[in-house]
């Protein structure tokens, strides 16, 4: 391991980017492991100890950065309730899986200021099993026939200001469900849960 | 604790709102909220009140939160981006080479008859179906050992006879792992309690037990006179059997269950596998403790169990991923780049080298359960033995090389005389005492 310096102490805006990482990271596995993505325009890069697959195709990358960045000013001001990657059928606009993450801030942290004490290392392993499950996931969700996009619903506070590219939408649940709850992670400030919904 | 507002007493008024033996978990239940609704109905039916309109706001607001899953959509607002995501034209979904049963075609190799049938079936009961236990091994004088549950069963391939070795007293402290010594003669046993129990099996006798692990003990290798475990706890052990003050030696770097370990042949490396997805390389002609890897390799994106050093080129590790990763690696592990990734298209249990022709076996699970044959260096398929009901967990090679030996979850052990020695004689012998072999009913184990 590189000797960097191995800082204990979590601020608000740290525990920010290590979540809006995760959720940058967690979104390019689902759309690889799900074959949403030709497997060729994903590239490997070293993460939390695991090599994982990030997209390489523009396009895609310009839609993702601009979204994470936005998510990252909704955690840092804890507006944000839910982040949900929903995976629907090309042609019949069918909701077929629904990768749902619950956001939970310490409203405290957000108060004082103060940064709290976690170490890097626990976090990044508590990361790493999160994604290592989303990676595994293949062994009991069934197979996505035909073209599939995807969709991303973060879920607010009711006053909050919509900005220029958002808009109001509907929950986009799925009807026939079977529900698997996966690990979660905390960074002490920021604690995230990981579900999936599939249709039956 | 909910309140008791309404006005009929509970008979038991301080009993928990925990489980009891109708409703086993009230966790998914809220409470509160099933008592308010509950009471409410009571109240207007009481009132008697034909308007319903009043109460319909407060109804319909429950109602939504309800269904909703607890999340009131009066306080949350959903936001979608309002472009939509680049569309991946033309592309079908590649997942579905998991699913589908297609058989992939193989070349006809026109050098050698491999046949497709075991030369023999060995009845295997209560053979665990866990992916992380190494339950089968061949020594070299002959003995296939192999451990159904509890107990340890040697069948000797000369005389074709079966002795049990041992039953373990209780029922949980079932067998996870056995190595035989390099010599033959004594059998390493790892137990699901995290012991290392050493058996000498001319003798049938205990020759000591060896704990110190925290969790059950899956991998076993050894390395002349030291015998190197791997526990579900991510640590590996290095044991001196000939000393009293056997546990030498402790490399703590796996953070889930080491499934995959083995020394090298020349004895001056170890690779390590594990659930973590992650595969070492240590180096320990130094020491035995406190060093690091000298390779960590984190391409595989599944569990890795199948490790095998390559007998000619002692820089050379071939590793095989878990289902969601589903390819064989071969790495050099000398400057830690990969050589080679083959996509398998299923579950990779375990890899052999053959020396005879330069060539490799893996064996498989979903959906072929099949034995695949590959030639060195190119990787292509040479063969595909079919035949298993269930996913292969376990191979193992006979110590003349010509045969493999495979356990998997249908409760068999399917010998393959795949690697033949003298091309011309023993392909006739074999065609022959195959056909006879496998009309022939099942021998038992037991």
């Amino acid at each position: 391991m590189a000797a960097t310096a191995t800082s204990n102490a979590i601020t608000l805006k740290g525990s920010t980017e290590i979540v809006a990482e995760f959720f940058l990271y967690g979104i390019n596995s689902i759309l690889y492991q799900r074959g949403i993505y030709p497997p060729e325009s994903f590239t490997r890069v070293q993460k939390y100890g695991l090599t994982l697959l990030v997209t390489s195709d523009d396009k895609l990358k310009d839609y993702l950065n601009p979204v994470i960045a936005q998510i990252k000013e909704w955690l840092y001001n804890m507006t944000v309730k839910k982040l949900v990657v929903v995976i629907k059928d090309v042609d019949t606009n069918e909701v077929l899986e629904r990768w749902q993450f619950d956001v939970e801030g310490d409203k405290e942290a957000l108060k004082d200021g103060k940064p709290r004490q976690k170490s890097e290392k626990d976090i990044n392993n508590e990361i790493s099993a999160v994604i290592r499950q989303i990676t595994a996931s293949v062994t009991f969700l069934p197979l996505l026939e035909g073209a599939c996009a995807f969709d991303l619903l973060v879920y607010t506070d009711k006053d909050l200001d919509v900005p220029a590219k958002w808009g109001e939408d509907g929950p986009q649940f799925i009807a026939n469900s079977e529900e698997v709850r996966l690990r979660s992670f905390t960074t002490s400030i920021h604690k995230v849960d990981a579900m999936v919904a599939f249709k039956k | 604790m909910p309140t008791q507002k309404g006005k009929t007493p509970s008979k038991t008024p301080n009993k928990q709102s925990g489980p009891d033996r109708f409703i086993p978990s009230r966790s998914s239940q809220d409470i509160d909220l099933s008592h308010f609704a509950i009471m409410k109905e009571k109240g207007e039916n009481e009132e008697n009140d034909p308007d319903w309109s009043p109460s319909k706001a407060p109804y319909q607001n429950q109602l939504n939160t309800v269904l909703n899953k607890g999340d009131n959509p009066q306080d949350t607002k959903i936001l979608s981006f309002n472009n939509k995501c680049p569309a991946a034209t033309g592309h079908s979904n590649r997942m579905k080479v998991l699913y589908s049963y297609s058989k992939t075609t193989v070349p006809k190799s026109a050098a050698r008859n491999i046949p497709q049938q075991p030369d023999r079936i060995l009845d295997a009961p209560d053979l665990l179906d866990d992916y992380y236990l190494n339950l089968l091994d061949w020594s070299t004088s002959n003995i296939l050992a192999v451990a159904l549950g509890t107990a340890i069963y040697l069948w000797n391939a000369t005389t074709c006879t079966i002795a049990q070795l041992l039953n373990m007293q209780s029922e949980n402290d079932y067998i996870t792992g056995l190595s035989w010594t390099p010599e033959g003669g004594i059998l390493a046993v790892g137990t699901n309690a995290g012991a290392v129990q050493l058996w000498d099996t001319e003798a049938e006798k205990l020759l000591r037990v060896m704990t110190g692990h925290a969790a059950r003990v899956g991998a076993l290798s050894w390395n002349s006179h030291i015998v190197s475990s791997g526990s579900r706890s991510g640590a590996i052990h290095h044991h001196d059997v000939r000393v009293p003050d056997h546990h030498v030696g402790s490399l703590i770097e796996h953070t889930q269950e080491v499934c995959g370990l083995t020394w090298s042949p020349d004895g001056r490396h170890l690779a390590s596998g594990g659930n973590d997805n992650v595969v070492n390389v240590w180096d320990t002609t130094l020491a035995l403790e406190g060093v690091s890897p000298v390779q960590t390799f984190t391409h595989h994106l599944a569990a890795v169990k199948a490790l095998a050093w390559c007998p000619w080129n002692p820089v050379i590790l071939a590793s095989g991923g878990g289902t969601a990763d589903r390819h064989i690696r071969l790495w050099n592990i000398s400057n830690g780049s990969c050589v080679n990734a083959i996509d398998t298209n299923s579950q990779v249990c375990s890899i052999l080298w053959s020396t005879e022709l330069k060539e490799m076996i893996s064996g498989h699970g979903y959906s072929q359960n099949q034995l695949t044959i590959w030639k060195y260096p190119q990787m292509n398929r040479i063969a595909e033995l079919t035949g298993h009901e269930a996913r292969v967990l376990s191979l193992t090679m006979s110590p003349c090389g010509t045969t493999v030996a495979s356990a998997a979850a249908d409760e068999t052990i399917r010998l393959w005389k795949c690697f033949a020695k003298d091309k011309e004689k023993v392909k006739k012998t074999a065609q022959t005492k195959s056909v006879k072999e496998t009309f022939s009913l099942p021998s038992r184990i037991r």
